[in-house]
């Protein structure tokens, strides 16, 4: 049986690519993503996928878009955060960043991957006791660790997220889930058109190849769960 | 007793009455369950999240307001989602003690329900007229959206305000399977569990469907509890065979650990990995061939899950206990305080040997005093 990976924001940019790598790949796949027709699009293209419209920067969406999750796929072995806001658009200075445009860009980069983290932490901790393995992948971003000016909601958020990968670890390495935080770097996706419009694209990395690493992250660690496994 | 009637899942003054092998009673603060254990002692709780299995709708043919609680479903495979055993009830509100919902309108094989996005058709009318088969229209991905954005979890009259989804689920939460909370899991959140290890005490989980607890109509709730689907994980059957095999005690999370247990190891094969459905009932008669310990909730005498606890204590300790409970204030339903009970008399390991487990102690016992 292939593995059981959620996916948040996959109908565009790395989430997408991921959605198709994945399933390239063998692995069951649910993923969410805030617009129906959206969803329903991806979910034609790549047949076999679960598709969930909702929004995980809404507290009320939460239980029910992890109840589909894990309805869906009858468990879960890997949760990928990758649904992220920019906060303002176009980019502000934080002496400019309306305080709703921090909130909104917390919500979805760090509460909304917490409360869905801790609503399927239960599943997760249930596959790492199987020996299946069990990762979270908290997508990460050079904004979380170097202070570009401009970037301040979307950095502090990520920077935050970052820190909480490192806390969940220490407290679940006993248990066996794994959180991962990679930066996959600057790709043309729909978020850093949003960024730097008049970016030069072709310079920018393609979110297929930042998959193919992304998966490849993943499996190495389930690799590694499965070496040190008890059983 | 009185009832729990604030949603908090761990009290800071949640209370455990623990009953030992003995007969012995003492109090403890709940949230000290890690420090009973002995190292070797294996935890199992049920790893179940909830449904929303509470859906507002309209019954077609007749026009009238109807709520059905699914409250059954033959496996636990995430594509078997078409086909519940559900009780119809009139539309009432929360506030209503189940037993005073009006009736639904008469129910029918064939008849339509409108249930928010949701369409299903009556298969059967089984044993009661209000008890039916239904069968969705959809896909399972239809239907697992369909009761994620329109259905409730089931609610209790004694709460003041209605529950949301993260109310019923416990901590472990994982498969969302259960029609009602297996609440004595709500005892446990991840601290307790770090807490379990450092004792070198074991824990792992199964997963059962745990059924609904009440309909509020009599005939029906003789029915109880309805036949529960259950996963039992490799894991778990390898820690348990470790435990038997070594004499150390397995300590079961609730009620529907104990079903869920006790009915795989009564198969031909003995207790195995994989799934199965539980059927039986659990009472004084029965024998237990696996679980030492129980931890529940606080239950009246009569109830069904009261009626398992005779199956691990005699009814002149279960009598102490009620007294205790009532004397002590302890708080009953599914946001109360617990018991736990351990086996009366010791393991048969203990006494008899491994062999000897296949017959309980309490079966041999009778079979000596004929």
């Amino acid at each position: 049986m292939g593995k059981r990976v959620a996916i948040t924001g996959g109908t565009s940019g790395l989430g997408l690519a991921l959605v198709r790598e994945l399933r390239r790949r063998g692995a069951q796949v649910a993923f969410v993503a805030r617009g129906r027709e959206g969803v329903d699009r991806v979910e034609r293209q790549n047949p076999g996928t679960h598709g969930i419209a909702g929004d995980i920067s809404k507290k009320e969406e939460i239980h029910p878009i992890a109840i589909q999750i894990a309805g869906a796929l009858g468990g879960l072995d890997v949760l990928v955060n990758n649904a992220s806001a920019l906060g303002p658009v176009p980019l502000a200075l934080l002496g400019d960043t309306e305080c709703e445009d921090l909130e909104r860009a917390l919500a979805a980069n760090l509460l909304g991957p917490f409360r869905l983290t801790k609503a399927l932490l239960g599943a997760l901790a249930a596959s790492a006791r199987d020996g299946r393995g069990a990762v979270v992948v908290n997508v990460s971003s050079d904004a979380a660790v170097q202070p570009y000016p401009g970037w301040g909601a979307y950095g502090a958020s990520k920077a935050a997220l970052r820190h909480m990968s490192s806390i969940w670890n220490a407290e679940l390495e006993a248990i066996g889930i794994q959180f991962l935080s990679p930066d996959p770097g600057d790709m043309d996706t729909p978020l850093h058109a949003l960024a730097v419009p008049d970016a030069d694209r072709a310079a920018l990395k393609r979110p297929e190849a930042a998959a193919v690493e992304l998966a490849d992250s993943i499996g190495a660690a389930l690799e590694r769960q499965k070496a040190g496994a008890p059983c | 007793m009185l009832a729990a009637h604030l949603p908090i899942q761990r009290h800071p003054a949640a209370k455990l009455l623990v009953a030992d092998r003995a007969g012995g009673l003492r109090h403890v603060a709940r949230s000290q369950f890690a420090s009973l254990l002995r190292p070797g002692d294996l935890v199992i709780a049920n790893d179940a999240a909830t449904m929303p299995a509470s859906l507002a709708g309209q019954h077609v043919a007749s026009g009238q307001p109807i709520e059905v609680r699914l409250a059954g479903r033959s496996s636990l495979s995430p594509d078997d989602m078409r086909a519940f055993s559900a009780v119809v009830f009139g539309a009432g509100d929360f506030h209503q003690r189940t037993e005073d919902w009006p009736l639904p309108p008469a129910l029918q094989a064939g008849d339509r329900l409108a249930l928010g996005p949701l369409r299903a058709i009556i298969e059967r009318v089984l044993q009661h007229p209000r008890l039916i088969k239904l069968r969705f229209e959809g896909g399972p991905d239809e239907i697992w959206a369909g009761l994620a954005r329109h259905g409730r979890p089931i609610q209790y009259a004694h709460l003041a305000e209605p529950l949301a989804l993260w109310d019923v689920w416990t901590p472990i939460a994982g498969p969302p399977v259960a029609f009602e909370s297996p609440s004595a899991g709500f005892a446990i959140d991840w601290r307790m569990l770090a807490s379990i290890a450092a004792r070198r005490a074991g824990f792992a989980t199964i997963t059962h469907a745990a059924g609904i607890s009440s309909t509020g109509d009599p005939e029906l709730d003789a029915l109880l509890p309805f036949d529960e689907p259950y996963r039992i994980p490799v894991a778990t059957a390898q820690a348990i065979r470790r435990a038997r095999e070594t004499g150390e005690r397995v300590i079961a999370i609730g009620t529907t650990v104990v079903r869920a247990l006790e009915h795989a190891a009564a198969r031909a094969r003995g207790l195995r990995a994989g799934d199965g459905i539980a059927t039986q009932r659990i009472g004084p008669h029965s024998t237990l061939r696996i679980v030492d310990a129980v931890l529940s909730g606080t239950h009246e005498p009569g109830t069904s899950h009261h009626e398992l606890l005779r199956a691990f204590a005699d009814d002149a300790t279960l009598q102490r206990m009620d007294a205790e409970l009532n004397a002590r204030g302890y708080r009953t339903h599914e946001f109360g305080d617990s018991v736990l009970v351990e086996r009366a008399h010791g393991t048969c390991r203990e006494l008899a040997g491994l062999e000897a487990c296949a017959t309980s102690f309490k079966s041999t016992a009778m079979a000596i005093a004929r």
